[in-house]
Protein backbone atom coordinates (compact mmCIF):
# COMPACT_ATOMS: atom_id res chain seq x y z
CA UNK A 1 0.00 0.00 0.00
CA UNK A 2 1.12 3.54 -0.56
CA UNK A 3 0.30 6.39 1.75
CA UNK A 4 0.91 10.13 1.70
CA UNK A 5 4.46 11.27 2.43
CA UNK A 6 3.20 12.81 5.66
CA UNK A 7 1.71 9.52 6.86
CA UNK A 8 4.82 7.59 5.82
CA UNK A 9 6.90 10.02 7.89
CA UNK A 10 4.60 9.45 10.84
CA UNK A 11 4.89 5.69 10.46
CA UNK A 12 8.69 5.95 10.35
CA UNK A 13 8.70 8.02 13.51
CA UNK A 14 6.31 5.63 15.26
CA UNK A 15 8.38 2.58 14.38
CA UNK A 16 11.41 4.27 15.97
CA UNK A 17 9.53 5.30 19.12
CA UNK A 18 9.51 1.96 20.90
CA UNK A 19 12.29 -0.28 22.22
CA UNK A 20 13.93 -2.74 19.79
CA UNK A 21 11.64 -5.69 19.09
CA UNK A 22 8.60 -3.78 20.39
CA UNK A 23 7.37 -2.36 17.07
CA UNK A 24 3.99 -3.91 17.74
CA UNK A 25 3.44 -0.89 20.00
CA UNK A 26 2.97 1.21 16.87
CA UNK A 27 -0.06 -0.82 15.78
CA UNK A 28 -2.92 1.20 17.26
CA UNK A 29 -1.53 4.63 16.31
CA UNK A 30 -0.73 3.36 12.78
CA UNK A 31 -4.27 2.02 12.32
CA UNK A 32 -5.87 5.23 13.56
CA UNK A 33 -3.69 7.58 11.49
CA UNK A 34 -4.17 5.41 8.40
CA UNK A 35 -7.91 5.35 8.97
CA UNK A 36 -7.88 9.15 9.04
CA UNK A 37 -6.28 9.13 5.60
CA UNK A 38 -8.13 6.34 3.82
CA UNK A 39 -11.45 6.52 5.64
CA UNK A 40 -11.72 3.07 7.17
CA UNK A 41 -9.68 0.04 8.17
CA UNK A 42 -9.60 -2.26 5.16
CA UNK A 43 -8.30 -5.82 4.95
CA UNK A 44 -5.46 -4.51 2.83
CA UNK A 45 -4.53 -2.02 5.55
CA UNK A 46 -4.61 -4.75 8.20
CA UNK A 47 -2.17 -6.82 6.13
CA UNK A 48 0.05 -3.82 5.50
CA UNK A 49 0.27 -2.83 9.16
CA UNK A 50 0.84 -6.46 10.16
CA UNK A 51 3.75 -6.73 7.73
CA UNK A 52 5.32 -3.47 8.84
CA UNK A 53 5.27 -4.33 12.55
CA UNK A 54 5.96 -8.02 12.16
CA UNK A 55 2.76 -9.63 13.45
CA UNK A 56 0.04 -11.69 11.76
CA UNK A 57 -3.09 -10.07 10.29
CA UNK A 58 -5.09 -12.03 12.88
CA UNK A 59 -3.21 -10.26 15.67
CA UNK A 60 -4.13 -6.91 14.13
CA UNK A 61 -7.79 -7.90 13.70
CA UNK A 62 -7.97 -9.06 17.29
CA UNK A 63 -6.78 -5.65 18.50
CA UNK A 64 -8.82 -3.59 16.09
CA UNK A 65 -12.13 -5.10 17.20
CA UNK A 66 -11.47 -3.81 20.71
CA UNK A 67 -11.13 -0.08 20.06
CA UNK A 68 -14.26 1.97 19.46
CA UNK A 69 -12.54 4.55 17.25
CA UNK A 70 -11.30 1.99 14.72
CA UNK A 71 -13.90 1.42 12.01
CA UNK A 72 -14.04 -1.30 9.38
CA UNK A 73 -16.92 0.42 7.59
CA UNK A 74 -16.74 3.88 6.02
CA UNK A 75 -18.00 6.82 8.08
CA UNK A 76 -19.50 10.01 6.72
CA UNK A 77 -17.19 12.80 5.62
CA UNK A 78 -18.33 14.47 8.83
CA UNK A 79 -18.64 12.02 11.69
CA UNK A 80 -20.97 13.62 14.25
CA UNK A 81 -20.36 12.21 17.71
CA UNK A 82 -22.86 13.27 20.35
CA UNK A 83 -22.03 12.59 23.98
CA UNK A 84 -24.98 11.49 26.12
CA UNK A 85 -22.98 10.43 29.15
CA UNK A 86 -24.00 11.67 32.58
CA UNK A 87 -22.64 15.26 32.56
CA UNK A 88 -23.96 15.86 29.04
CA UNK A 89 -27.22 14.06 29.87
CA UNK A 90 -27.82 16.55 32.70
CA UNK A 91 -27.67 19.21 29.97
CA UNK A 92 -30.07 17.34 27.67
CA UNK A 93 -27.39 15.61 25.63
CA UNK A 94 -29.88 12.79 24.98
CA UNK A 95 -32.33 15.22 23.41
CA UNK A 96 -29.52 16.77 21.38
CA UNK A 97 -28.63 13.31 20.06
CA UNK A 98 -32.24 12.63 19.10
CA UNK A 99 -32.38 16.02 17.39
CA UNK A 100 -29.23 15.22 15.39
CA UNK A 101 -30.70 11.86 14.32
CA UNK A 102 -33.94 13.50 13.17
CA UNK A 103 -32.09 16.30 11.39
CA UNK A 104 -29.91 13.91 9.40
CA UNK A 105 -32.48 11.14 9.11
CA UNK A 106 -30.07 8.48 10.33
CA UNK A 107 -29.38 6.62 13.56
CA UNK A 108 -26.46 5.35 15.57
CA UNK A 109 -23.45 4.43 13.39
CA UNK A 110 -25.41 5.09 10.19
CA UNK A 111 -24.27 7.17 7.22
CA UNK A 112 -26.40 9.53 5.09
CA UNK A 113 -27.06 8.38 1.54
CA UNK A 114 -24.76 11.08 0.13
CA UNK A 115 -21.94 9.94 2.42
CA UNK A 116 -21.62 13.41 3.96
CA UNK A 117 -22.61 12.64 7.54
CA UNK A 118 -22.58 9.80 10.02
CA UNK A 119 -23.79 9.81 13.60
CA UNK A 120 -22.56 8.06 16.68
CA UNK A 121 -23.86 8.29 20.22
CA UNK A 122 -20.58 8.34 22.11
CA UNK A 123 -19.45 7.89 25.69
CA UNK A 124 -17.73 10.67 27.64
CA UNK A 125 -15.47 12.73 25.37
CA UNK A 126 -13.93 14.84 28.14
CA UNK A 127 -15.89 18.04 27.71
CA UNK A 128 -18.05 17.57 30.81
CA UNK A 129 -17.73 21.11 32.15
CA UNK A 130 -18.80 22.57 28.82
CA UNK A 131 -21.75 20.25 28.22
CA UNK A 132 -23.54 19.28 26.13
CA UNK A 133 -20.66 18.56 23.83
CA UNK A 134 -20.14 16.93 20.47
CA UNK A 135 -17.19 16.12 18.28
CA UNK A 136 -17.32 16.40 14.51
CA UNK A 137 -14.40 14.28 13.39
CA UNK A 138 -11.75 15.49 15.87
CA UNK A 139 -13.18 18.98 16.46
CA UNK A 140 -14.87 19.70 19.77
CA UNK A 141 -18.00 21.84 20.02
CA UNK A 142 -19.12 22.92 23.48
CA UNK A 143 -22.43 24.14 24.93
CA UNK A 144 -24.25 22.85 21.85
CA UNK A 145 -27.95 23.64 21.49
CA UNK A 146 -30.22 22.14 18.81
CA UNK A 147 -30.08 25.50 16.99
CA UNK A 148 -26.28 25.62 17.09
CA UNK A 149 -26.16 22.04 15.87
CA UNK A 150 -28.42 22.91 12.92
CA UNK A 151 -26.21 25.86 11.98
CA UNK A 152 -23.09 23.75 12.25
CA UNK A 153 -24.42 20.90 10.13
CA UNK A 154 -25.92 23.25 7.53
CA UNK A 155 -22.57 25.04 7.30
CA UNK A 156 -20.71 21.78 6.80
CA UNK A 157 -23.15 20.61 4.16
CA UNK A 158 -22.44 23.73 2.09
CA UNK A 159 -18.68 23.28 2.29
CA UNK A 160 -17.21 22.26 -1.07
CA UNK B 1 -7.43 28.23 25.31
CA UNK B 2 -9.62 28.42 28.40
CA UNK B 3 -13.21 27.28 28.12
CA UNK B 4 -14.44 28.95 31.30
CA UNK B 5 -13.58 32.02 33.34
CA UNK B 6 -11.23 31.32 36.25
CA UNK B 7 -12.54 31.84 39.80
CA UNK B 8 -10.89 34.21 42.30
CA UNK B 9 -11.15 31.36 44.83
CA UNK B 10 -8.69 29.22 42.90
CA UNK B 11 -5.16 28.49 44.11
CA UNK B 12 -3.12 28.63 40.94
CA UNK B 13 -0.20 26.25 41.10
CA UNK B 14 -0.61 23.89 38.15
CA UNK B 15 -2.63 26.52 36.31
CA UNK B 16 -0.28 29.43 37.07
CA UNK B 17 0.55 29.93 33.39
CA UNK B 18 -3.02 29.59 32.14
CA UNK B 19 -4.10 32.73 30.36
CA UNK B 20 -0.57 33.95 29.60
CA UNK B 21 0.05 34.68 25.92
CA UNK B 22 1.22 31.46 24.19
CA UNK B 23 1.13 29.65 27.51
CA UNK B 24 1.87 26.35 25.76
CA UNK B 25 5.11 27.57 24.16
CA UNK B 26 8.55 26.78 25.51
CA UNK B 27 9.47 30.48 25.47
CA UNK B 28 6.64 31.31 27.86
CA UNK B 29 7.54 28.30 29.95
CA UNK B 30 11.21 29.22 30.23
CA UNK B 31 10.35 32.85 31.01
CA UNK B 32 8.23 31.74 33.98
CA UNK B 33 10.67 29.51 35.92
CA UNK B 34 10.09 26.63 33.54
CA UNK B 35 12.53 23.69 33.69
CA UNK B 36 14.24 25.23 36.77
CA UNK B 37 12.84 22.42 38.92
CA UNK B 38 14.44 19.89 36.60
CA UNK B 39 17.84 21.61 36.90
CA UNK B 40 17.46 21.61 40.68
CA UNK B 41 16.47 17.92 40.68
CA UNK B 42 19.39 17.04 38.43
CA UNK B 43 21.74 18.16 41.23
CA UNK B 44 19.92 16.04 43.82
CA UNK B 45 20.29 12.36 44.59
CA UNK B 46 17.39 10.22 43.33
CA UNK B 47 16.34 9.35 46.88
CA UNK B 48 16.26 13.05 47.73
CA UNK B 49 13.86 13.71 44.86
CA UNK B 50 11.57 10.93 46.03
CA UNK B 51 11.82 12.21 49.61
CA UNK B 52 10.73 15.66 48.44
CA UNK B 53 7.72 14.18 46.64
CA UNK B 54 6.85 12.21 49.79
CA UNK B 55 7.03 15.40 51.90
CA UNK B 56 4.60 17.08 49.49
CA UNK B 57 1.92 14.49 50.34
CA UNK B 58 1.08 14.37 46.63
CA UNK B 59 -1.36 11.57 45.93
CA UNK B 60 -2.32 10.12 42.57
CA UNK B 61 -4.70 12.47 40.83
CA UNK B 62 -6.21 9.96 38.42
CA UNK B 63 -8.67 8.66 40.97
CA UNK B 64 -7.03 6.09 43.20
CA UNK B 65 -5.19 8.61 45.38
CA UNK B 66 -2.13 6.45 46.03
CA UNK B 67 0.80 8.39 47.56
CA UNK B 68 3.03 9.33 44.62
CA UNK B 69 6.38 9.39 46.43
CA UNK B 70 5.75 5.90 47.78
CA UNK B 71 4.84 4.65 44.29
CA UNK B 72 8.09 6.03 42.89
CA UNK B 73 9.98 4.44 45.76
CA UNK B 74 8.76 0.97 44.70
CA UNK B 75 10.68 1.17 41.42
CA UNK B 76 13.93 -0.83 41.67
CA UNK B 77 16.26 1.96 40.54
CA UNK B 78 19.33 -0.24 40.33
CA UNK B 79 17.64 -2.92 38.20
CA UNK B 80 19.64 -3.79 35.11
CA UNK B 81 16.47 -3.45 33.00
CA UNK B 82 15.59 -0.14 31.38
CA UNK B 83 13.09 1.91 33.38
CA UNK B 84 10.18 3.83 31.86
CA UNK B 85 7.95 6.74 32.75
CA UNK B 86 4.38 6.45 31.43
CA UNK B 87 1.85 9.25 31.59
CA UNK B 88 -1.80 8.29 31.80
CA UNK B 89 -3.60 10.82 29.63
CA UNK B 90 -6.47 8.50 28.80
CA UNK B 91 -8.87 10.79 30.66
CA UNK B 92 -12.24 9.08 30.21
CA UNK B 93 -13.93 8.98 33.60
CA UNK B 94 -17.33 10.61 33.06
CA UNK B 95 -17.31 14.08 34.61
CA UNK B 96 -13.58 14.59 34.12
CA UNK B 97 -12.02 17.07 31.69
CA UNK B 98 -9.00 18.44 33.57
CA UNK B 99 -6.04 16.71 31.92
CA UNK B 100 -7.29 18.19 28.69
CA UNK B 101 -6.78 21.76 29.91
CA UNK B 102 -3.46 20.92 31.58
CA UNK B 103 -1.99 19.55 28.35
CA UNK B 104 -3.52 22.20 26.13
CA UNK B 105 -2.38 25.17 28.19
CA UNK B 106 0.92 24.01 29.65
CA UNK B 107 2.41 20.90 28.01
CA UNK B 108 5.96 21.72 29.11
CA UNK B 109 4.93 21.47 32.77
CA UNK B 110 4.01 17.84 32.05
CA UNK B 111 7.30 17.21 30.24
CA UNK B 112 9.24 18.66 33.17
CA UNK B 113 7.33 16.48 35.64
CA UNK B 114 8.19 13.41 33.57
CA UNK B 115 11.86 14.39 33.41
CA UNK B 116 12.02 14.72 37.20
CA UNK B 117 10.36 11.32 37.57
CA UNK B 118 12.97 9.98 35.16
CA UNK B 119 15.80 11.36 37.31
CA UNK B 120 14.30 9.75 40.42
CA UNK B 121 14.44 6.19 39.07
CA UNK B 122 17.16 6.45 36.41
CA UNK B 123 14.69 6.12 33.52
CA UNK B 124 15.65 7.41 30.09
CA UNK B 125 12.47 7.05 28.07
CA UNK B 126 8.82 7.81 28.54
CA UNK B 127 5.45 7.69 26.83
CA UNK B 128 2.51 10.04 27.11
CA UNK B 129 -0.59 7.97 26.39
CA UNK B 130 -3.37 10.31 25.27
CA UNK B 131 -6.89 9.15 24.49
CA UNK B 132 -7.63 9.03 20.77
CA UNK B 133 -10.47 11.56 20.93
CA UNK B 134 -7.94 14.18 22.11
CA UNK B 135 -6.21 14.28 18.73
CA UNK B 136 -5.56 18.02 18.95
CA UNK B 137 -3.70 17.43 22.20
CA UNK B 138 -1.42 14.92 20.49
CA UNK B 139 -0.54 17.78 18.15
CA UNK B 140 -0.03 20.20 21.07
CA UNK B 141 2.15 17.60 22.79
CA UNK B 142 4.18 16.78 19.69
CA UNK B 143 4.85 20.46 19.11
CA UNK B 144 5.98 20.86 22.74
CA UNK B 145 8.19 17.77 22.49
CA UNK B 146 9.80 19.10 19.31
CA UNK B 147 10.47 22.46 21.03
CA UNK B 148 11.98 20.68 24.02
CA UNK B 149 14.29 18.62 21.80
CA UNK B 150 15.26 21.69 19.81
CA UNK B 151 16.16 23.70 22.91
CA UNK B 152 17.97 20.82 24.59
CA UNK B 153 15.41 19.93 27.28
CA UNK B 154 14.97 16.42 25.88
CA UNK B 155 17.43 14.09 24.18
CA UNK B 156 21.07 13.43 25.02
CA UNK B 157 22.91 15.14 27.87
CA UNK B 158 20.07 17.51 28.70
CA UNK B 159 21.50 20.99 29.44
CA UNK B 160 24.89 19.46 30.23
CA UNK B 161 23.56 17.44 33.17
CA UNK B 162 24.65 14.15 31.60
CA UNK B 163 21.06 12.94 31.78
CA UNK B 164 19.47 11.49 28.63
CA UNK B 165 15.73 11.25 28.14
CA UNK B 166 13.47 10.55 25.17
CA UNK B 167 9.74 11.21 25.39
CA UNK B 168 6.99 10.23 22.95
CA UNK B 169 3.28 10.96 22.55
CA UNK B 170 1.18 7.84 21.94
CA UNK B 171 -2.48 7.90 20.86
CA UNK B 172 -5.16 5.58 22.15
CA UNK B 173 -8.16 4.70 19.98
CA UNK B 174 -11.24 4.80 22.17
CA UNK B 175 -11.43 2.60 25.25
CA UNK B 176 -12.21 3.74 28.82
CA UNK B 177 -10.57 0.59 30.14
CA UNK B 178 -7.19 1.81 28.87
CA UNK B 179 -7.23 4.41 31.65
CA UNK B 180 -6.69 1.51 34.06
CA UNK B 181 -2.93 1.34 34.48
CA UNK B 182 -2.29 -2.28 33.53
CA UNK B 183 -4.71 -2.16 30.59
CA UNK B 184 -2.97 1.03 29.44
CA UNK B 185 0.34 -0.81 29.45
CA UNK B 186 -1.18 -3.61 27.34
CA UNK B 187 -2.55 -1.02 24.92
CA UNK B 188 0.86 0.69 24.76
CA UNK B 189 2.28 -2.66 23.66
CA UNK B 190 -0.21 -2.83 20.77
CA UNK B 191 -2.71 -5.18 22.37
CA UNK B 192 -6.32 -5.19 23.50
CA UNK B 193 -6.68 -3.13 26.66
CA UNK B 194 -7.18 -5.98 29.08
CA UNK B 195 -5.97 -5.65 32.68
CA UNK B 196 -3.00 -7.60 33.98
CA UNK B 197 -3.09 -9.55 37.19
CA UNK B 198 -1.09 -7.92 39.96
CA UNK B 199 1.41 -8.44 41.50
CA UNK B 200 3.74 -7.76 39.83
CA UNK B 201 2.83 -4.08 39.87
CA UNK B 202 3.97 -1.68 37.13
CA UNK B 203 6.74 -0.41 39.43
CA UNK B 204 8.42 -3.78 38.93
CA UNK B 205 7.01 -5.05 35.62
CA UNK B 206 5.28 -2.25 33.74
CA UNK B 207 5.89 -1.01 30.21
CA UNK B 208 7.57 -3.77 28.16
CA UNK B 209 7.79 -5.78 31.41
CA UNK B 210 10.30 -3.27 32.79
CA UNK B 211 10.12 -1.16 35.98
CA UNK B 212 7.80 1.77 35.32
CA UNK B 213 6.44 4.87 37.00
CA UNK B 214 2.88 5.34 35.77
CA UNK B 215 0.90 8.36 36.92
CA UNK B 216 -1.91 10.58 35.78
CA UNK B 217 -1.21 13.80 33.81
CA UNK B 218 -2.18 15.99 36.76
CA UNK B 219 0.13 14.09 39.13
CA UNK B 220 3.16 14.71 36.91
CA UNK B 221 2.11 18.33 36.41
CA UNK B 222 2.31 18.89 40.18
CA UNK B 223 5.91 17.69 40.38
CA UNK B 224 7.75 20.77 39.00
CA UNK B 225 6.09 23.00 41.62
CA UNK B 226 7.03 20.51 44.36
CA UNK B 227 10.72 20.52 43.39
CA UNK B 228 10.78 24.26 42.71
CA UNK B 229 9.09 25.50 45.87
CA UNK B 230 9.72 22.48 48.09
CA UNK B 231 7.49 19.61 49.09
CA UNK B 232 6.58 21.31 52.37
CA UNK B 233 5.21 24.38 50.58
CA UNK B 234 3.03 22.17 48.37
CA UNK B 235 1.82 20.14 51.34
CA UNK B 236 0.94 23.34 53.20
CA UNK B 237 -1.55 24.25 50.46
CA UNK B 238 -3.73 21.30 51.33
CA UNK B 239 -4.68 19.60 54.54
CA UNK B 240 -2.75 16.97 56.53
CA UNK B 241 -2.19 13.79 54.51
CA UNK B 242 -3.43 15.41 51.26
CA UNK B 243 -1.05 18.02 49.93
CA UNK B 244 -1.56 20.66 47.30
CA UNK B 245 -4.37 21.47 44.95
CA UNK B 246 -6.81 19.45 42.87
CA UNK B 247 -8.02 20.24 39.40
CA UNK B 248 -11.76 20.13 39.93
CA UNK B 249 -14.28 19.87 37.10
CA UNK B 250 -17.67 21.25 38.04
CA UNK B 251 -20.29 19.64 35.82
CA UNK B 252 -24.04 19.15 35.74
CA UNK B 253 -26.70 21.47 37.14
CA UNK B 254 -24.52 24.36 38.22
CA UNK B 255 -24.45 27.98 37.11
CA UNK B 256 -20.74 28.22 36.34
CA UNK B 257 -19.55 24.81 35.24
CA UNK B 258 -15.84 24.72 34.55
CA UNK B 259 -12.42 23.41 35.54
CA UNK B 260 -11.00 25.09 38.64
CA UNK B 261 -7.83 24.49 40.63
CA UNK B 262 -8.83 24.31 44.30
CA UNK B 263 -6.87 23.60 47.44
CA UNK B 264 -7.45 20.15 48.85
CA UNK B 265 -9.86 20.46 51.72
CA UNK B 266 -11.97 23.08 49.95
CA UNK B 267 -15.48 23.11 51.48
CA UNK B 268 -18.01 21.50 49.13
CA UNK B 269 -20.73 24.03 49.91
CA UNK B 270 -18.44 26.96 49.13
CA UNK B 271 -17.35 25.21 45.95
CA UNK B 272 -20.94 24.84 44.77
CA UNK B 273 -22.17 28.25 45.89
CA UNK B 274 -19.17 30.53 45.31
CA UNK B 275 -16.94 28.87 42.73
CA UNK B 276 -19.82 27.33 40.78
CA UNK B 277 -22.31 30.13 41.37
CA UNK B 278 -24.93 27.85 42.93
CA UNK B 279 -27.33 25.30 41.53
CA UNK B 280 -28.85 26.22 38.19
CA UNK B 281 -32.28 27.91 38.15
CA UNK B 282 -32.16 28.30 41.95
CA UNK B 283 -33.00 24.63 42.41
CA UNK B 284 -31.97 22.47 45.35
CA UNK B 285 -29.18 19.91 45.31
CA UNK B 286 -30.35 16.31 45.13
CA UNK B 287 -27.19 14.29 44.49
CA UNK B 288 -23.47 14.96 44.40
CA UNK B 289 -20.72 12.86 42.84
CA UNK B 290 -17.30 14.05 44.01
CA UNK B 291 -14.93 12.63 41.42
CA UNK B 292 -16.22 10.86 38.35
CA UNK B 293 -19.14 8.53 37.81
CA UNK B 294 -17.49 5.60 39.58
CA UNK B 295 -17.76 7.28 42.99
CA UNK B 296 -20.66 6.50 45.31
CA UNK B 297 -23.24 9.28 45.20
CA UNK B 298 -23.81 11.61 48.17
CA UNK B 299 -27.14 13.11 49.12
CA UNK B 300 -27.56 16.83 49.86
CA UNK B 301 -27.59 16.03 53.58
CA UNK B 302 -24.33 14.07 53.34
CA UNK B 303 -22.63 16.97 51.58
CA UNK B 304 -23.14 19.16 54.70
CA UNK B 305 -19.73 19.85 56.22
CA UNK B 306 -17.88 17.87 53.56
CA UNK B 307 -14.60 19.08 52.14
CA UNK B 308 -12.94 18.16 48.85
CA UNK B 309 -10.18 15.83 50.04
CA UNK B 310 -9.45 12.13 50.30
CA UNK B 311 -10.30 11.69 54.01
CA UNK B 312 -13.49 13.74 54.11
CA UNK B 313 -14.84 11.77 51.16
CA UNK B 314 -13.65 8.43 52.59
CA UNK B 315 -15.45 9.21 55.86
CA UNK B 316 -18.64 9.56 53.79
CA UNK B 317 -17.93 6.21 52.11
CA UNK B 318 -17.15 7.78 48.75
CA UNK B 319 -13.98 8.94 47.01
CA UNK B 320 -12.35 12.17 45.89
CA UNK B 321 -11.70 10.28 42.66
CA UNK B 322 -10.61 12.13 39.55
CA UNK B 323 -12.02 15.54 40.42
CA UNK B 324 -15.01 15.19 38.10
CA UNK B 325 -17.77 16.71 40.23
CA UNK B 326 -21.27 15.88 39.01
CA UNK B 327 -24.08 17.96 40.46
CA UNK B 328 -27.69 16.85 40.13
CA UNK B 329 -30.60 19.07 41.07
CA UNK B 330 -33.96 18.16 42.65
CA UNK B 331 -35.59 17.39 39.28
CA UNK B 332 -33.09 14.70 38.31
CA UNK B 333 -34.39 11.16 37.94
CA UNK B 334 -31.93 9.02 39.85
CA UNK B 335 -33.08 5.84 38.10
CA UNK B 336 -32.19 7.46 34.82
CA UNK B 337 -28.84 8.61 36.22
CA UNK B 338 -28.10 5.07 37.47
CA UNK B 339 -29.09 3.66 34.09
CA UNK B 340 -26.91 6.07 32.12
CA UNK B 341 -23.94 5.37 34.35
CA UNK B 342 -24.47 1.61 34.00
CA UNK B 343 -24.89 1.81 30.22
CA UNK B 344 -21.46 3.41 30.13
CA UNK B 345 -19.77 0.70 32.18
CA UNK B 346 -21.52 -2.06 30.23
CA UNK B 347 -20.21 -0.50 27.02
CA UNK B 348 -16.70 -0.12 28.38
CA UNK B 349 -16.29 -3.45 30.19
CA UNK B 350 -13.46 -5.18 28.39
CA UNK B 351 -15.14 -8.56 28.89
CA UNK B 352 -12.17 -10.21 30.55
CA UNK B 353 -13.80 -10.82 33.96
CA UNK B 354 -17.22 -12.43 34.01
CA UNK B 355 -18.65 -10.61 37.07
CA UNK B 356 -18.00 -7.30 35.31
CA UNK B 357 -18.97 -8.30 31.78
CA UNK B 358 -22.21 -10.03 32.79
CA UNK B 359 -22.97 -7.88 35.83
CA UNK B 360 -22.85 -4.58 33.97
CA UNK B 361 -24.93 -5.92 31.08
CA UNK B 362 -27.62 -7.39 33.32
CA UNK B 363 -27.75 -4.29 35.48
CA UNK B 364 -28.15 -2.18 32.36
CA UNK B 365 -31.03 -4.36 31.18
CA UNK B 366 -32.78 -4.31 34.54
CA UNK B 367 -32.35 -0.54 34.95
CA UNK B 368 -33.59 0.05 31.41
CA UNK B 369 -36.68 -2.04 32.12
CA UNK B 370 -37.16 -0.21 35.39
CA UNK B 371 -36.86 3.22 33.88
CA UNK B 372 -39.41 2.28 31.25
CA UNK B 373 -41.90 1.43 33.98
CA UNK B 374 -41.64 -2.33 33.52
CA UNK B 375 -39.76 -3.02 36.75
CA UNK B 376 -40.95 -5.23 39.58
CA UNK B 377 -40.49 -4.75 43.31
CA UNK B 378 -37.96 -7.57 43.52
CA UNK B 379 -35.83 -5.81 40.91
CA UNK B 380 -34.87 -3.13 43.42
CA UNK B 381 -33.10 -5.63 45.66
CA UNK B 382 -31.85 -7.55 42.65
CA UNK B 383 -30.01 -4.46 41.37
CA UNK B 384 -28.28 -4.04 44.72
CA UNK B 385 -27.48 -7.76 44.96
CA UNK B 386 -25.92 -8.04 41.52
CA UNK B 387 -23.86 -4.91 42.11
CA UNK B 388 -22.62 -6.14 45.49
CA UNK B 389 -21.61 -9.46 43.94
CA UNK B 390 -19.38 -7.65 41.45
CA UNK B 391 -17.40 -5.83 44.14
CA UNK B 392 -13.83 -7.02 44.49
CA UNK B 393 -14.29 -9.93 42.09
CA UNK B 394 -12.53 -8.53 39.04
CA UNK B 395 -8.93 -8.06 37.88
CA UNK B 396 -9.31 -4.29 37.65
CA UNK B 397 -11.51 -1.68 39.33
CA UNK B 398 -13.99 -1.30 36.44
CA UNK B 399 -16.38 -3.78 38.04
CA UNK B 400 -16.21 -1.85 41.31
CA UNK B 401 -16.56 1.43 39.42
CA UNK B 402 -19.85 0.21 37.97
CA UNK B 403 -21.12 -1.31 41.20
CA UNK B 404 -20.34 1.47 43.68
CA UNK B 405 -22.49 4.29 42.31
CA UNK B 406 -25.32 1.82 41.63
CA UNK B 407 -25.34 0.46 45.19
CA UNK B 408 -25.32 3.99 46.58
CA UNK B 409 -28.16 5.16 44.33
CA UNK B 410 -30.36 2.18 45.16
CA UNK B 411 -29.71 2.58 48.90
CA UNK B 412 -30.04 6.34 49.09
CA UNK B 413 -32.79 6.92 46.55
CA UNK B 414 -34.85 3.77 46.99
CA UNK B 415 -38.05 5.80 47.05
CA UNK B 416 -37.48 6.85 43.45
CA UNK B 417 -37.31 3.21 42.41
CA UNK B 418 -40.53 2.57 44.33
CA UNK B 419 -42.15 5.51 42.54
CA UNK B 420 -41.25 4.03 39.16
CA UNK B 421 -43.35 0.97 40.05
CA UNK B 422 -46.51 3.06 39.92
CA UNK B 423 -46.85 2.52 36.20
CA UNK B 424 -45.45 5.80 34.99
CA UNK B 425 -42.24 5.47 32.99
CA UNK B 426 -40.61 8.24 34.94
CA UNK B 427 -42.34 10.32 37.58
CA UNK B 428 -39.51 12.87 37.67
CA UNK B 429 -39.41 13.68 34.01
CA UNK B 430 -42.21 14.78 31.79
CA UNK B 431 -40.56 14.67 28.42
CA UNK B 432 -37.90 12.75 26.62
CA UNK B 433 -37.06 9.12 27.00
CA UNK B 434 -33.76 7.43 27.50
CA UNK B 435 -31.88 7.04 24.28
CA UNK B 436 -31.25 3.36 23.89
CA UNK B 437 -28.47 1.90 21.86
Amino acid sequence: MTFSAQLEARFDKLLKSYPPGRQRSAMIPMLLYAQDEIGQITGELVNEVATRIGVTPLQVNEVLSYYSMLHTKPLGKYHVQVCTNISCLLHDGDKLYEHACRKLGIGHKEVTADGEFSIEEVECIGACSWAPAIQVNYDFHHHVTPEKLDQLLDGLRKKP
Amino acid sequence: MLFNEPSPLETKVLTRRFGLPNSASIDTYLATEGYQAFLKAAKMKPEEIIAEVKVSNLRGRGGAGFPTGMKWGFVPRTSSKPKYIVVNGDESEPGTCKDRVLIENDPHQLIEGVLIAGLSVDAHAGYIYIRGEYRYLIEVMEKALAEAYEKGWLGKNIQGTGFDFDLYAHTGAGAYECGEESALLESLEGKRGIPRIRPPFPAVAGAFQCPTILNNVETFCAVPAILRDGGAAFAALGIPKSGGTKMTCLTGHINKPGVYELKLGFPVKQMIEEVGGGIRHGKKLKAFIPGGSSCPVLTAAEVEGATMDYDSMASRKTMLGSGGVIIMDEDTCMVKAALRIMRFYAHESCGWCIPCREGTTWLKKILMRFHDGQGTRTDIDLIGDIAKNMLGRTFCPLGDAAAMPTISIVEKFRQEFEDHLNGKPCPYEHSGSMVTV
